[in-house]
């Protein structure tokens, strides 16, 4: 029986190194055909689903671009436009014997991805800072409590309770306020900074409260302000941890969806401005996936295995961060 | 001129205190606002087909139910290993990976489910959306356990074994005991957590209009319904998802603070 319990908990125990691997080799495998037709130019290559011909017998030699997913708000019209791309192809290589085929590349997303986050961060990291300060030494313990546990329930809400809100009543004051459009970079990036913003503040004030109250103290005794225990005392202390939160919030951030699905505005062009709308890694996948085959569901893995190599690395960096501060 | 410095901080560290409830407050008063003004009892009634929720409810704690029910033993077995069996590095890699799972991104999760499961089934079903969750949740498990058994003191362990308990049942009948409530609370934060994702059941479980039991078909799931009917430009489609945002945020706040009220009981 022993033995047996022992076994079956070593087995348990390795089936979150069997799962990660999984996960790694499974997407590997499915953007195979993705990556082999595009390479690591997928990175940068900005055309998604395009028509481009790429041999031309008849007179005229110029890449020709045919679809375009500008303004296709919905995904549900994706496969429409997939189909439409078909029938054009197969036209085209008919009648004037071109030889076409369609193309993905990454960049949109993968700046959308990185945009919305790095707006996230810098929206999120002051206020989370504030009422981290605000709950660890400004605020007396009777109101720091029920405020605490506050923000550790608003943790917890789902996100997609976050995008609609946001989509309905956030973005449309934003877009009075910035002038643009109500789905774009800037509103997907503040409510994703709204939805971390509790995430962070909440494991601040935690590596906060793990100052000694001596250091503390002492400085006070020697005449020290608030703001100076803060800045010179506390902050030092629980840097290390603090830095660690944010790579965590960071870390979710990226891989969020259902918060920025409702507001990026799903649509593969570069932003120009910061009021445009674009499209992440994860709405490309949520909104996508379902219509996608051949190579552009492999297009669609690829874009996984970067975000989720993204992360990973992200993760690891904070977790050996924290565990060199904690040790 | 320190003591000015030192208001003008303090005075910014509140402000911004205030600027974060007031946003979070205002996201909750539009959603109870919204939420019931759009809510009637007979949404426990029908089903989405006939402008109700009952299917996607039942459907979402099914879904839900079935992840707690495979990842809990698994997750709280690896949890014991790491803490109780494993020794140094294995156990520490597996402790740092569940870790880095715990924070993948649910989405990657679905994609992967979809891979393995959906792809090779033929079709979106019930089972692939609950296998999706389960994923998520193991990590959750597994550090709660961690966390929770390294809280019972060795000497509870050392009188078991002296009383001549093999380690199995010393773990299982006095160190677990003794972690009840620790880890009884994390997985209903866990399950509250697992009760509202979306993205991981968005391509693998999908959603239905209809009520079903059968795991094998598409399944109805009351976050993925909430995306569909959002973008729905009729009125009537986004009063019913304001209406299902309502009822699933009450559902996990209420879950949230049962396990937090279990354990201030215990420490009280």
């Amino acid at each position: 029986m022993e033995k047996i319990f022992q076994k079956l908990s070593l087995a348990s125990a390795s089936l979150v190194f069997v799962i990660l691997l999984g996960i790694f080799i499974t997407l590997f495998n499915s953007a195979k055909p993705a990556i082999d037709e595009f390479g690591l130019d997928f990175i940068v290559n900005p055309a998604w689903n395009k028509e481009v011909v790429v041999e031309d017998n008849s007179a005229k030699v110029k890449p020709t671009v045919v679809a375009d997913d500008e303004a296709v708000m919905d995904e549900g019209d994706d496969d429409l436009l997939d189909e439409d791309d078909d029938m054009i192809a197969d036209e085209d290589s008919e009648d004037s014997s071109k030889i076409t085929k369609t193309i993905y590349g990454g960049l949109v997303p993968i700046v959308g991805t990185l945009l919305t986050t790095l707006i996230a961060l810098v929206f999120a990291l002051p206020i989370a800072m504030g009422i981290a300060v605000f709950l660890a030494e400004i605020a007396p313990k009777n109101i720091a409590y029920p405020i605490g546990i506050a923000i550790e329930l608003l943790a917890a809400i789902p996100s997609i309770i976050f995008g609609m809100w946001g989509l309905y009543y956030f973005a449309p004051i934003v877009a009075d306020l910035v002038g643009g459009y109500q789905v774009s970079l800037l509103t997907a990036g503040l409510v994703l900074g709204v939805m971390i913003l509790p995430f962070m503040a909440a494991i601040t004030r935690d590596s906060m409260n793990t100052t000694p109250d001596v250091l503390k103290e002492s400085a006070y005794a020697m005449g020290a302000t608030k703001f100076e225990v803060i800045k010179d005392i506390i902050f030092p202390f629980s840097k290390v941890g603090i830095i660690g939160s944010i790579i965590l919030a960071l870390g979710r951030a990226l891989g969020e969806t259902m918060a920025v699905a409702f507001l990026i505005g799903s649509i593969f062009v570069l932003p120009e401005a910061i009021n445009d709308p674009t499209i992440s890694i994860p709405v490309a996948m949520a909104n996508n996936f379902g219509e996608a085959s051949g190579l552009g569901e492999s297009a669609l893995f690829y874009l996984a295995f970067i975000l989720f190599i993204i992360s990973f690395a992200v993760i690891t960096f904070a977790k050996f961060y924290f565990l060199k501060g904690k040790k | 001129m320190r003591l000015i410095v030192n208001k003008i901080v303090l005075g910014l560290s509140i402000f911004s205190a205030l600027i974060g409830l007031a946003f979070l407050g205002w996201i909750l008063v539009t959603l109870f606002i919204k939420g019931l003004s759009s809510f009637h009892f007979s949404l426990f009634v029908n089903d989405l087909i006939d402008g109700g929720l009952r299917n996607l409810i039942v459907g979402q704690f099914i879904l839900a139910g079935i992840a707690a029910v495979i990842g809990i033993p698994i997750g709280m077995v690896a949890g014991i290993y790491i803490r109780e069996y494993g020794n140094g590095t294995y156990a520490n890699i597996i402790r740092n990976l569940s870790d880095i799972m715990m924070s993948a991104p649910s989405i990657v999760i679905g994609a992967f489910v979809y891979a393995v499961i959906v792809v090779p089934t033929g079709g979106t079903s019930g089972f692939a959306g609950a296998i999706a969750l389960a994923i998520m949740m193991l990590p959750i498990v597994i550090n709660t356990t961690d966390n929770m058994l390294s809280l019972v003191p060795k000497e509870l362990r050392e009188a078991g074994i002296a009383l001549g308990a093999s380690k199995y049942k010393v773990i299982l009948d006095i160190v677990i005991k003794a972690a009840k409530v620790g880890i009884m609370t994390g997985i209903l934060l866990a399950f509250a957590r697992i009760i509202g994702e979306t993205a991981p059941l968005l391509f693998t479980s999908e959603t239905s209009n209809y009520f079903t039991l059968d795991l094998t078909q598409s399944f109805p799931s009351l976050t993925v319904s909430i995306y569909d009917l959002a973008n729905e430009p009729e009125e009537s489609s986004r009063d019913l998802a304001w209406a299902a945002s309502f009822i699933l945020t009450v559902l996990v706040l209420f879950i949230n603070l049962t396990g937090r009220f279990i354990t201030r009981n215990k420490k009280n």
